[in-house]
């Protein structure tokens, strides 16, 4: 029969990818789950046969851990400063070049760049922009050269420099570096799916408001962006997804101790904190705070495709 | 009488309207291109910073006035970057894994995508929707069981941990099954009639049809392994299987003493020029790939 010789085909052809998947994919699902759930799960224990109870003691331990909620405070803080700054820069600099013609595909090539970068090695010239080279003002060894470029423009401009990730720094300096830097890592991508949402408005709607008169702004709130909605809500969502995951832009810019030099683990994140949790052999807690890290992600891209249903006209 | 004269006061009125309005035009383009080159300027300026950054000697680079261009030209930091970091051995293991794992991935890709577009088997579309759901699970919930299963498989430090478990991409299966059902059924009947293999078909016919999504994904792949830093840092951190953003990261540290930022600074840009040089020939084809995964997604 031609059907089942198909069938036994389809499964020759899919065989790689699915026993691929079974290892990788879905066993790690169910096992995770499982780790998550016995009690101060270790694995190099469990192979040496120690066996565990059932129980949610890993999510009360990781919830209750100061660490953690350090890690979930500044992983939502970044969030929260990120997406928003990204996505209004993204709109106006993706509207700006819809309307222009000289230059736009070169304007357009020139804001895709950082998209095709490496995180790591793009952060550590960011970190040495906003470094401070040899020790601030002078005080102890007199190494001191340059406060770093992001410094003397401030000077420059009649500020004080600031300490923004060395030995001392702030947590806010820091903050506000790595808001920088995350934002501008961001832009490329959210600009090139809002310029494509822009370039398929159907500019029948722009003649019709531009025979009636409509003033730009108003053309802007009641035709351009209800239109660009859905692509604003992928753009949102993505957005916070991978701002939950966060992690290698830190390590760009404060190198893998995860903050400046006296206080080492201050801007750790969720999924650092999962890393580390992996790296003492603590499974258990790992899962714990990978599921958590699951939750909070389809919580935030639920509440976006309420508030989407809502917000969104096609 | 007065009637002429408000027609003449209306034609005045329109024309200094139309005037005020090509004033008021000019002023916002003005303004546009003032507002985009700015930010283009904000955006190149750290590439701008890494170049002339790497071509000044350490004392230039810690002058306490910063020089734009730099004064003596400093070759000699790229052969001591490359030097420093290792990055010969760094860039050989980076392109072994990057080679092997795209090449094994497309094969595997075509030929899953091939079934979910054209072969006829049970459970196909719910074993696609379950596929496309694993893409919504943070990829860490994967990595904890992952890493116990390779340290178990004894495949710590080695080649085959960084190139196997990230062989399977739905996310290229779905791109490409989209691409394979455009290619009309009519072509994969006629070539059933005259006698044709699937496997020729899908050689002669459906890969070329979707070179340009094969391309996206090899760039893409390829691009992957060359920004990979967490997983190698777990399972394969040793010199002969260190991967170039890894070993980048290491060589640098060290926060103690003073760092020879020019240096740095010429490993780095040694590190991002192949993603330059991807970017400036095949732009077309990252696009592509991630405004499709953006707007169908």
């Amino acid at each position: 029969m031609v059907d089942s010789k198909q069938q036994w085909k389809a499964w020759l052809y899919l065989a790689p990818a699915i026993v691929l998947l079974l290892v990788f994919t879905v066993w790690p699902i169910i096992n995770t789950v499982r780790m998550a759930f016995l009690e101060g799960y270790r694995g190099l224990e469990a192979v040496g046969g120690v066996s565990y109870s059932f129980g949610l003691g890993n999510f009360t331990k990781v919830i209750h851990y100061h660490k953690f909620i350090n890690c979930l405070k500044t992983t939502i803080l970044l969030c929260v400063l990120t997406v928003p700054i990204s996505t209004f820069l993204a709109l106006l600099i993706a509207v700006a070049l819809n309307n222009i013609k000289f230059l736009q595909k070169g304007l357009q090539t020139v804001f895709f760049l950082p998209y095709v970068t490496n995180s790591i090695a793009i952060g550590m010239v960011f970190a040495a922009m906003f470094n401070i080279v040899g020790s601030f003002y002078g005080t102890e060894n007199e190494l001191i050269a340059t406060a770093g470029i992001i410094n003397n423009l401030i000077e420059f401009f009649g500020g004080q420099p600031v300490n923004w990730i060395n030995y001392g720094s702030s947590y806010t300096a820091n903050i506000v570096v790595m808001t920088v830097y995350i934002v501008w890592n961001a832009l490329p991508f959210k600009i090139l799916i809002l310029l494509g949402g822009l370039q398929s408005i159907n500019t029948q709607y722009y003649d019709a408001a531009k025979i009636d008169g409509t003033p730009r702004r108003r053309v802007f709130s009641r035709i351009t962006v209800p239109l660009l909605s859905p692509m604003l809500a992928y753009v949102i969502i993505t957005g916070f997804i991978s701002g939950f995951k966060e992690y290698s832009s830190i390590v760009g810019i404060f190198g893998e101790g995860m903050g400046p030099a006296d206080d080492p683990g201050r801007l750790n994140t969720m999924v650092g904190f999962i890393y580390d949790a992996l790296s003492t052999n603590s499974q258990g807690r790992a899962s714990a705070a990978a599921l958590i890290l699951f939750g909070i992600i389809l919580v935030v891209t639920l509440i976006n495709t309420q508030v989407g249903k809502k917000r969104i006209h096609y | 009488m007065s009637e002429t004269n408000n027609g003449v006061m209306q034609e005045k009125n329109m024309r200094s309207v139309a005037a005020r309005q090509k004033i008021g035009k000019y002023t916002v383009k003005f303004f546009l291109y003032l507002f985009l080159l700015t930010m283009a300027l904000i955006v190149l300026f750290p590439f701008y910073w890494m170049i002339i950054s790497s071509l000044k000697t350490l004392a230039e680079y810690r002058l306490s006035v910063p020089t734009f261009w730099p004064r003596t030209i400093m070759l000699s930091n790229y052969a001591e970057a490359f030097k420093a970091a290792n990055l010969g051995r760094l860039f050989m293991n980076t392109l072994y894994v990057g080679v092997v794992s795209t090449l094994l991935s497309l094969v595997i890709t075509v030929l899953s995508a091939f079934a979910f577009a054209r072969l006829e088997f049970k459970g196909r579309e719910t074993m696609f929707a379950l596929l496309l759901a694993t893409m919504m699970i943070p990829g860490e919930l994967f990595t904890i069981t992952n890493y116990s299963t390779i340290t178990q498989l004894g495949w710590m430090n080695t080649f085959t941990v960084l190139i196997v478990p990230f062989l399977v991409s739905v996310f290229y299966i779905f791109l490409l099954r989209q691409n394979f059902m455009q290619i009309p059924n009519e072509l994969y009947l006629a070539a059933k009639v005259d006698g044709t293999s699937d496997l020729k078909y899908l050689w002669k016919v459906m890969v070329p049809l979707s070179l340009p999504t094969l391309i996206s994904i090899t760039i893409l792949k390829m691009m992957g392994a060359w920004n990979s830093y967490i997983w190698p840092r777990l399972v394969a951190n040793d010199a002969a299987h260190q991967m170039i953003t890894n070993g980048l990261r290491n060589a640098f540290t060290e926060t103690t003493g003073d760092v020879n930022y020019p240096v740095q600074m010429a490993a780095v840009a040694i590190v991002s020029a192949p993603l330059f040089l991807v970017f400036v020939f095949l732009r077309k084809y990252i696009m592509a790939g991630v405004s499709r995964s953006g707007i169908k997604g």
